[in-house]
């Protein structure tokens, strides 16, 4: 294994010891209940997630101050929240000077470019509190999860109970107790484009990072990256919030994600080496590169 | 300090708002001042009439070419400066005095409004209505590791700047319709929201996880696309975050 899981102090699998938390999340509960902990421990005063929105399965950039709040938005939506847009607004109108925010791995990388270069979001790089990132292989925009639901697994998205892509489909639970397995041969075309230069399978720049590979049902992998990261999970374990076992004890292991992780910047890195080959005598832009 | 660099503040037309932001680092510009930079030009903090040699000009705004002293006064400061910082919108993109077309009193004559790039080469942007004391923060302590660190923290510096030098390179023209050309059009957006929280003045949107530019209301200050993580994202840096983050903490402790 080398740098596809990023840097790491340590990998374990958890999930949380709220059995509320767990009724509506997706794996562990983790983010939920990381967030939760750090909300009554005042280590953030709010958190940017994915709340809902009038839609159904639209998720929206919501900031969460109380528990309840958090409660809402537990689960995977699989389309886009634009999370990053409120970090300057969270500060503002919402008054956090402490912002928890999740996101995907290109989330994360928003968010410490935005510290490292902070071009338009000034005070913001220093109340950055606990940035948890999502694994992450793609995303959909909203109105590719509308035709997979309603027109490939002929499902109302109203009706749905929950959506997930794991052991290789993309699974629609309804309401009444019905399964529809789409394969992701059927997926794949409707992913966002801008996903396939994505060179980060793991949150690599996330204070934790967490997702439900590697690690058995209902529980979820969990990186702890950087300090801050570090200092907030021990205490959250210290506090009782998690159950973890070792991550080498578990099946199938830090070895499918390792694998998975691979398979995404090899596959998104000959995307991006074709982009410079894209016309004839024409390329496509290389962010990786330069701005120009 | 013999070890401190030069720097100088040249003020073309602008609101001085670059400037309250650079002074809005409130403890931190003192200990820049202290340890880092001497301040050897500014209309409003240093008494010195002429523009002196230095290594580092801060530019904020934009130059009005039928001002015969604002283009002596920037061509000088090429002549006199190793490095020459655009500060802000109006220095790097013209910003709100694009849209000047003169009339107003006492001068209604002075009616154009030109990037300081479209009159001598600029080798570094900080983009941003007004650009964040952070930055402006940042690219102070890189300057002075770029001239005066040990050979590590230099490479660290230059691989820092380069991203904001190639934004000079780039051009002198922004707009919110940059979110189009270059990311959408490209192929690259991946709706994280970076652009919309950048934009100043509101004129950003996401619809369905996508940018929508208000384009009357955006001002052309370039913030939303340099934010955006897509315009650049220098691996070697950013992978770097923590260790970054700690050594400007440290700098200005």
């Amino acid at each position: 294994m080398g740098t596809e899981l990023g840097k790491y102090k340590l990998c374990v699998s958890a999930r949380s010891a709220d059995k509320e938390i767990l009724k509506k999340a997706q794996d562990g509960g983790i983010v939920t209940q990381l967030f939760k902990y750090a909300l009554e421990e005042g280590i953030i005063d709010g958190a940017i997630v994915a709340g809902p929105s009038d839609e159904p399965w639209r998720p929206r950039p919501f900031v969460a101050t109380t528990v309840d709040e958090l409660m809402l938005s537990r689960g995977t939506r699989y389309n886009i929240s634009p999370n990053v847009s409120f970090i300057k607004e969270a500060t503002r109108s919402y008054g956090l000077d402490r912002i928890g925010i999740v996101g995907t791995p290109c989330q994360m990388q928003a968010i410490r470019k935005a510290q490292l270069y902070p071009v338009g979001v000034r005070d913001v790089p220093d109340k950055i509190a606990l940035a948890v990132g999502i694994i992450c292989m793609e995303n959909f925009p909203y109105q590719s999860i509308v035709q997979l639901v309603e027109d490939h697994a002929a499902m109302k998205l109203e009706s749905v109970k929950k959506m997930e892509i794991g052991k290789g489909k993309f699974w629609v639970y309804g309401e009444r107790g019905q399964v529809v397995q789409l394969p992701l041969k059927v997926t794949h075309k409707y992913e966002q484009p801008g996903c396939h230069v994505c060179l980060d399978y793991v949150a690599n720049l996330a204070d934790v990072s967490t997702g439900s590979v590697g690690s058995p049902d209902g529980w979820s992998t969990v990186f702890v990256r950087t300090k801050k990261g570090d200092d907030i999970w021990s205490k959250a374990i210290a506090a009782g919030c998690f159950e973890t076992k070792p991550i080498e004890q578990v099946k199938p292991g830090l070895e499918l994600v390792s694998k998975l992780a691979n398979e995404k910047i090899t596959k998104n890195q000959k995307t991006v080496e074709g982009r410079a080959k894209f016309g004839v005598d024409k390329a496509l832009r290389n962010p990786y590169i330069s701005p120009k | 300090m013999a070890d401190k660099i030069k720097v100088g503040h040249v003020h073309m037309s602008g609101c001085t708002g670059c400037l309250v932001s650079l002074a809005d680092n409130y403890g931190g510009l003192l200990t820049i001042l202290d340890k880092y930079v001497d301040l050897v030009y500014g209309l409003t903090l240093a008494d010195v009439r002429h523009i002196p040699k230095m290594d580092v000009a801060l530019v904020e705004g934009s130059v009005c070419i039928q001002d015969r002293i604002s283009v002596e006064e920037i061509r000088e400061t090429r002549e006199k400066a190793a490095v020459v910082v655009a500060v802000g919108g109006c220095a790097s993109y013209g910003n709100i005095t694009r849209f000047g077309r003169g009339g107003q009193p006492n001068q209604p004559q002075h009616e154009s409004y030109l990037p300081v790039g479209d009159l001598i080469k600029v080798d570094v942007y900080i983009p941003g209505c007004a650009p964040t004391p952070q930055l402006i923060r940042n690219v102070c302590v890189m300057a002075y590791l770029l001239l005066k660190g040990n050979k590590e923290q230099q490479e660290l510096a230059k691989k820092y700047l380069t991203p904001l030098m190639q934004l000079a390179d780039r051009g002198t023209e922004a707009c919110g319709c940059d979110l189009m050309y270059d990311i959408i059009n490209q192929g690259l957006c991946m709706g994280c929201g970076s652009c919309a929280s950048a934009c100043p003045v509101r004129a950003i949107t996401h619809e369905y996880g996508k940018p929508n530019v208000n384009r009357e209301m955006c001002i052309k200050c370039g913030a939303c696309y340099a934010q955006c993580p897509r315009s650049f994202f220098n691996f070697d840096v950013m992978n770097e975050f923590e260790g970054i983050m700690e050594l400007i903490d440290g700098a200005l402790a």
